[in-house]
């Protein structure tokens, strides 16, 4: 069956956030459709996490809504749906006493719900997701004595031990090596094809992002969406950036 | 010899020693791993400021530190989560503040005596049969809370925003976390002293994580390490007519240093 890409999964309108008096998005408006694979990409500071944590509802926007998979994100209750990977292997703490399989049984725990444990179900499916990822053979590693590109690929399959029909990424490349690189943007393409999840990727790397991508949202402080993330780069960018540097420095960190 | 055995007093203090040594290093682990070492340290003394009301009003003491320190990790969670005092602010507010108050009560009380010392540095001699019925219900209370929330204490003290994501109510397990705190520092008084309670919280803990194993059995081994320590002290200290609470803790510092020697080679 093939994948419904009209359907609105996640719907964002008139959102704007500030922090104290600064404006960090304003009026964004977006639509994320299932089966898209949306890169969300803009210069440091401009507020691309701030979104993803709205969107997520980790943040309240001071000003417009979130709808997902239809519900209102406030109400929103079927958390399974939602997996997320985190800007985590750069920040989480090494020493931390988990095996891989560990923090991977993670992903399930929220789905299992409070005063159950995992049941056999539960670990079938972690170690499925962890076999997605390549990562079987190393299940009983620490995770704190993986490379940065493993420990990503467990964090993916954390997310996908929770069955979710979208992920979110936030720069999951950090501290990952080019190699690696190459290994997960595979495995993504994977995920968004075979498995059918959508995937919205958050990303300051515009040039690795583009080629990746079938849909891609420029934000810096406001939004442009563009499905053809290609055109994007020979049209728009230059007009957002005023320059051709892709990279670019926005005094606004949160 | 004295025979250890031959004294009631010193078997409930066995026995309470042992109920605590299960106890304290299992909420030290996610005190340790959340960053959250110096509750602990904090609720101890608040709880200083319980035992002197307890003195003051003939209550036993236990209860009225149970009391005082689920009331303040309340008031210290909401002040931390509302962000408008540092987190070690308020640690430090509520450190300085119920110590303050311990003292004035403490003078009203007619000065100190052996009875609020043995409380300060813990002694065996401290514990009453009815001490060892409310350590023991305490115990088992803080043992099947922690039980029924294991995993969501795992997921949080890993990565909170990822569990906050996938549904977990965080919020409300911060509280039950930091109010299990409470229960156990207050528990832990009679043996271990208000002075010396964080160290059986994190020593154990900070001890198994040196072998970098899963977060059972890094649980399964503070375990060891934290019974090994209460028994080997209330017995050292038996014999040689030491402090119990000080022992106690010395011979889990020793255990803490031979893991890090080890972890060296």
């Amino acid at each position: 069956m093939p994948v419904d890409h009209t359907k609105n999964i996640i719907e964002v309108e008139g959102v704007s956030f500030a922090y104290n008096e600064d404006l960090v998005l304003e009026k964004v408006n977006l639509n994320i459709h299932k089966g898209d694979y949306l890169g969300v990409i803009g210069p440091n500071g401009g507020g691309k996490t701030t979104l993803i944590k709205i969107m997520l509802g980790l943040l309240e926007p001071s000003a417009g809504s979130v709808r997902m998979f239809g519900q209102e994100i406030r109400d929103f209750k079927d958390r399974s749906k939602i997996g997320y990977v985190p800007q985590k292997v750069i920040n989480f703490d090494v020493n931390f006493p988990a095996t891989v399989y560990e923090v991977v049984a993670m992903g399930r725990y929220g789905k299992r719900g409070l005063f159950k444990s995992l049941g056999k179900d539960d670990k079938k499916i972690v170690n499925e997701s962890l076999k997605q990822v390549e990562m079987y053979e190393f299940r009983d590693r620490i995770i704190g004595d993986l490379s940065g590109g493993q420990q990503q690929r467990v964090f993916i399959a954390r997310a996908l031990a929770g069955q979710p029909e979208v992920i979110f990424l936030d720069e999951p490349m950090a501290g990952v090596d080019v190699l690696a690189q190459d290994q997960f943007y595979q495995l993504l393409k994977r995920l968004n094809h075979e498995l059918e999840i959508t995937l919205v990727f958050i990303s300051h790397d515009i040039e690795a992002v583009v080629n990746e991508v079938t849909e891609i949202a420029f934000v810096n402080r406001s939004l442009s969406y563009d499905d053809d993330p290609k055109n994007f780069v020979k049209g728009d960018l230059e007009r957002l950036y005023g320059d051709k540097k892709f990279i670019h420095h926005h005094h606004e960190h949160a | 010899m004295l025979d250890i055995f031959q004294y009631g007093f010193a078997i409930r203090g066995l026995e309470a020693g042992i109920i605590i040594g299960m106890i304290a290093p299992l909420i030290g682990m996610f005190l340790v791993l959340r960053r959250y070492s110096l509750i602990a340290d904090t609720l101890a003394h608040v709880s200083l400021a319980g035992i002197a009301v307890g003195f003051l009003f003939q209550i036993n003491p236990i209860v009225t530190a149970m009391v005082s320190t689920v009331l303040s990790s309340v008031v210290i969670e909401r002040l931390r989560s509302s962000k408008k005092v540092y987190g070690e602010s308020a640690l430090a507010i509520f450190l300085s503040g119920s110590l303050a108050l311990a003292v004035v009560l403490i003078s009203l009380a007619h000065g100190f005596n052996v009875g609020l010392l043995n409380y300060l540095f813990g002694s065996i001699v401290t514990v009453k049969q009815m001490d060892l019925y409310i350590i023991g219900g305490l115990g088992a209370v803080v043992a099947g809370v922690l039980y029924l929330f294991y995993k969501e204490l795992v997921y949080i003290s890993f990565d909170e925003e990822s569990a906050q994501v996938s549904g977990i109510p965080t919020r409300m397990i911060n509280t039950l976390l930091i109010i299990l705190s409470a229960l156990t520092v207050s528990l832990s008084i009679p043996i271990v002293g208000v002075l010396l309670i964080s160290a059986l919280m994190v020593i154990p803990v900070v001890t198994a994580l040196q072998f970098r194993r899963s977060f059972m059995k890094t649980i399964v081994i503070a375990e060891l390490i934290s019974i090994f320590s209460v028994v080997a002290g209330i017995f050292v200290s038996f014999y040689l007519n030491l402090s119990t609470g000080g022992t106690i803790v010395l011979i889990s510092l020793v255990v803490f240093v031979v893991s890090l020697l080890l972890r060296r080679r």
